[in-house]
């Protein structure tokens, strides 16, 4: 029987009109990597961050135990001293800070007040050595990759003594290889210096590599804990006890019905970066999407599947070097966004909170912001006919808020992201980009988007899915379009696709690159 | 029901700044034994605020583009005062079309910030601040250091005399200026009148209309007000015109920001830059437009006030902008962009004309006054910012996300 290092009994956390928790224990023993589960809301956060002491004591119900010791945490500096490191989903680096900087950022190696900088970047090294990165530790973190900077996290809370070590959502903006590297670290870090980690993640797969055990909540109680050391579980089986029915389809089926009609065509796309002219971010790219079809764009960050869509949607991006769009057979002159609104596109960004809503305006604000003139005469807007529209949408897209009116920043990211699409839809677009659709959203809320997409593709309409989960391409899409370094490096009929054959093409491709 | 409880609390701020307001009136009513509400003091009230809430008009849609404020406001006021000042003194041209004229440098100047602001991104409060220095120095320039005055009367009737009154002899109700009553008496009706029409139609085509009793208590209160106004103008000497100046930019602004396309899309810029951009709201044309706006207003004030002081001032305007800037603040504008009200920025122009008013009346020093001043304004933005939060104040900033997201689940 292994030690208990961390027991929560019957935390409950109530906000005016909102039990977020209620009534949760969970257990965690020494030296394992537990995974805690749920959907959006269902109460992850809140409980990691009552073991934080973000929430003091005092402001919760119930005792949590740390090394067989009543925790009465005031705030994150008495957990730290703990031993117990939070890692946020959002990170907290200072971008304009060297990695040695921010890793010591709050722990300085200091004496009186002057801090040694010598020590600083030596001891830096030495934590990156053991998170596996090489770099020189005086690099600003705003120059190294996203991937990097998590494992600089993870460093830091190293350099703080770390012996339990909380992760929410390390990887929802990590590609796949560095998302592995992440999980693979914690693995590392479990065996050699007996860490225990306690990780929240979106994503079934990962968990079921690296977790122990899980812990699955919802609607801010504890479903159960699963044991995951003795016998593989499947994902279907944490679905189950997330959702609390049985989701035996992921993917929602569509009677998939693609025309022979070419809805639009690109050909020969060649954009350069916005800032550093002379770097190529799509490559002489050309595609085709069918009437009624979803095509795949498939690609590691970084290989210029954002760039590309965007800088068809009227050059939203880059400084486009050649490449023409032909819609339904037509060539287009898109030159702005409202020329590609006009053409009846539209692209839905894969970043709903940096570029996709406006938080602090209402649903119906947001939702009539692309085709203002469906809602208005002569420039003047019809309130009671745009309210009646956004309240359509609300409706059919099952936003779960009860009045248009709310204010979008009030709503989870679940809800903002079916807000987001609903806009778009709004603008009865002939061609969607969806660009990661379901980023950041739980299981459910998967599930209801992917219905909303087939729907409109049944009508008709096309669809252009970018997204970087490989299984969701392969579940959704009708062809499939490989991209690696701003080319298009393969294409696939959904049929033939499978994880190995994509990953493959571009393993190859990138090796070619390397010998030549 | 619902829609109204989410829309009261979406503008809880402004509500809260209109009671207090009321308060401060009711105070300050009695701190004075009733000086404050006289009618020549609210005479003088609507004379001494009038450039403000024209400058704050123009201000706020600066600030509503992405908390963007334009330090300039004052200089060119005085600027525009000068340039009234030697077009109609010095040259004896026509006043009218030299009115015109000052409008049109308005709008030259607020291109000319614009551009560098909105095309070549140099941020707002560099390129106006450049501005507060070169309107300033070149109002010196255009005066020669001195003052101008005074204007001939074509020039002062627009914004310092009162609406004349054909019906004196009537002397209805007892009071002096009959034609002002009944003006107010109109706008109470012609209110109540759109407001009721406004409510059948949404009801005949089949809207989501408001509860009845809400629109009778609405009209209860806001037209009684209106009536009680020019009645007290009435007993004065009736309604100035520059009354009418104030209530046209009102009037016009508000359409402008919750009704028209364009409004709507300046709140998104605020909102959000990026996804204006991606929505196809043309963001550079708007902040531009915005700070030609701003100054064009400007301009406007500077007409106004040259014509109170009665003549062209070198120190005119002087920290004119940051009695604009506290209005908006007041009247819950957010210092991040993309929320404010034209409604709730009268409310803080005025909170701060009675403050200011009634302190005088009090024959409180202007030194004092000025502590006042400075305290009120920050006590609104924390009241504000504190009761957003509901959270003690050692919080994290991310402990204050996470609660958010939890609300944000059970919604």
């Amino acid at each position: 029987m292994a030690k208990k290092l961390l027991e929560m009994r019957s935390i409950t956390k109530e906000f005016p009109g909102v039990k977020a928790l209620d009534n949760v224990n969970i257990t965690v023993n020494e030296g394992e990597i537990h995974a805690v589960v749920g959907e959006n809301g269902a109460g992850k956060t809140t409980l990691m961050n009552v073991l934080s002491g973000v929430y003091p004591y005092g402001s919760y119900t119930g005792e949590v135990f740390y090394d067989g010791q009543l925790c009465r945490h005031q705030g994150i500096k008495d957990s730290e001293r703990l031993g117990i490191v939070i890692i946020h989903q959002e990170l907290a680096l200072v971008p304009y800070l060297s990695i040695g900087e921010n890793m010591f950022l709050g722990n300085e190696q200091q004496k009186r007040g002057r801090i040694n900088w010598h020590q600083t970047f030596q001891k830096a090294e030495e934590y990156m050595r053991v998170v596996g990165l090489h770099e020189d530790p005086h690099t600003l973190v705003k120059d190294i990759s996203v991937g990097k900077q998590q494992l600089i996290e993870i460093a830091k809370a190293l350099a703080k003594n770390v012996r339990l070590l909380i992760l929410d959502e390390p990887t929802s903006s990590l590609n796949e290889s560095d998302s592995r590297n992440v999980l693979d670290l914690l693995l590392r870090l479990k065996k050699e210096q007996g860490v225990t980690s306690i990780i929240i993640s979106h994503k079934l797969n990962e968990i079921s590599y690296c977790a122990d055990r899980i812990t699955i909540l919802r609607d801010g109680s504890t479903v159960e804990t699963l044991d995951n050391q003795a016998d593989e579980i499947p994902e279907a089986r944490i679905v189950k006890g997330m959702v609390g029915r049985e989701m035996t389809e992921r993917y929602p089926t569509r009677s998939r019905k693609v025309h022979e009609e070419i809805a639009l065509e690109v050909k020969n796309f060649t954009v350069y970066h916005e800032l550093f002219t002379d770097r190529k971010v799509v490559d002489n790219v050309s595609l085709k999407l069918h009437k009624g079809e979803v095509v795949g764009i498939y690609g590691l960050i970084g290989a210029g599947r954002t760039e590309l869509s965007m800088s068809i949607f009227g050059q939203a991006y880059g400084i486009k070097a050649s490449g023409t769009v032909y819609k339904d057979g037509v060539e287009l002159e898109l030159n702005s966004v409202p020329d590609a609104i006009q053409a009846n596109l539209a692209y839905v960004s894969e970043d709903r909170k940096g570029s996709g809503l406006i938080l602090s305006n209402s649903i119906m604000h947001n939702i009539t912001l692309p085709r203002m003139d469906f809602v208005s005469k002569k420039a003047r807007i019809d309130k009671d006919l745009e309210r009646n529209m956004a309240e359509h949408y609300r409706q059919s897209l099952g936003i779960k808020t009860p009045t248009v009116e709310q204010l979008v920043e009030n709503l989870s990211g679940g809800n903002q992201q079916k807000v987001l699409l609903g806009k778009w839809i709004f603008s009865q677009p002939d061609i969607m980009i969806l660009d990661e659709p379901t980023r950041g959203v739980d299981v459910g809320a998967k599930y209801e988007i992917y219905q909303i997409i087939n729907e409109l593709v049944e009508q008709g309409k096309s669809a252009l899915f970018i997204s970087s989960e490989l299984t969701e391409i392969l579940g959704m899409c009708d062809r499939i379009y490989v991209m690696n370094q701003g080319r298009i490096i393969g294409e696939f009929p959904a049929q033939e696709a499978t994880q190995e054959i994509i990953m493959n093409c571009i393993m190859q491709d990138s090796k070619g690159e390397i010998g030549a | 029901m619902n829609s109204i409880r989410t829309t009261f609390r979406n503008n809880l701020k402004q509500y809260m700044m209109l009671i207090a307001l009321v308060a401060l009136v009711i105070v300050f009513q009695v701190l004075t034994k009733g000086v404050l509400l006289k009618p020549m003091n609210v005479s003088n009230l609507i004379f001494q605020n009038a450039y403000v809430v024209i400058l704050a008009v123009g201000m706020l849609l600066c600030i509503l583009t992405g908390g963007n404020i334009d330090l300039s406001v004052g200089s060119v006021v005085a600027l525009i005062g000068a340039c009234a000042g030697t077009f109609i003194i010095t040259w004896g041209w026509n006043p009218h079309l030299s009115i015109l004229l000052c409008l049109g440098i308005g709008i030259l100047i607020g291109s000319w910030q614009g551009f560098w602001i909105a095309y070549m991104r140099i941020p707002a409060f560099i390129v106006t601040l450049s501005g507060m220095l070169v309107f300033r120095g070149l109002t010196l320039i255009v005066l020669n250091g001195l003052t101008l005055a005074p204007f001939p009367p074509a020039y002062l009737g627009y914004s310092t005399g009162y609406v004349p009154d054909p019906l004196a002899s009537l002397e209805l109700f007892g009071v002096r200026n009959t034609t002002s009553l009944l003006v107010g008496i109109l706008i109470a009706v012609i209110y109540c009148v759109t407001q009721v029409m406004g409510y059948l139609g949404r009801k005949n085509k089949g809207y989501a209309v408001e509860n009845v009793w809400m629109l009778i208590a609405k009209m209860a209160v806001i037209s009684p007000a209106v009536v009680w106004l020019f009645y007290i103008l009435a007993s004065y000497r009736g309604i100035p015109m520059v009354l009418i100046i104030v209530g046209i930019v009102l009037l016009a602004y508000s359409y402008f920001t919750s009704h028209t396309v364009m409004g709507r899309h300046l709140y998104a810029l605020g909102g959000n830059e990026k996804a204006a951009r991606l929505s196809g709201v043309k963001t550079k044309r708007l902040l531009f437009l915005a700070y030609v706006n701003m100054a064009f207003l400007a301009a406007v004030a500077g007409i106004v006030f040259a014509a109170r002081l009665n003549s062209a001032s070198p120190q005119a305007g002087m920290s004119f902008e940051m009695d604009a800037i506290g209005s908006c603040f007041l009247g819950g504008a957010s210092a991040y962009g993309g929320v404010g009200t034209v409604g709730g920025t009268l409310i803080g122009a005025l909170f701060m004309g009675v403050l200011n008013n009634g302190m005088s009346i009090m024959g409180i020093s202007s030194n004092v006054q000025q502590v006042v001043k400075g305290l009120v304004l920050l006590a609104a933005v924390a009241f504000d910012a504190i009761s957003k939060n509901k959270l003690p104040f050692n919080l994290p900033r991310f402990g204050k996300k996470a609660l958010e997201g939890q609300h944000s689940a059970e919604m």
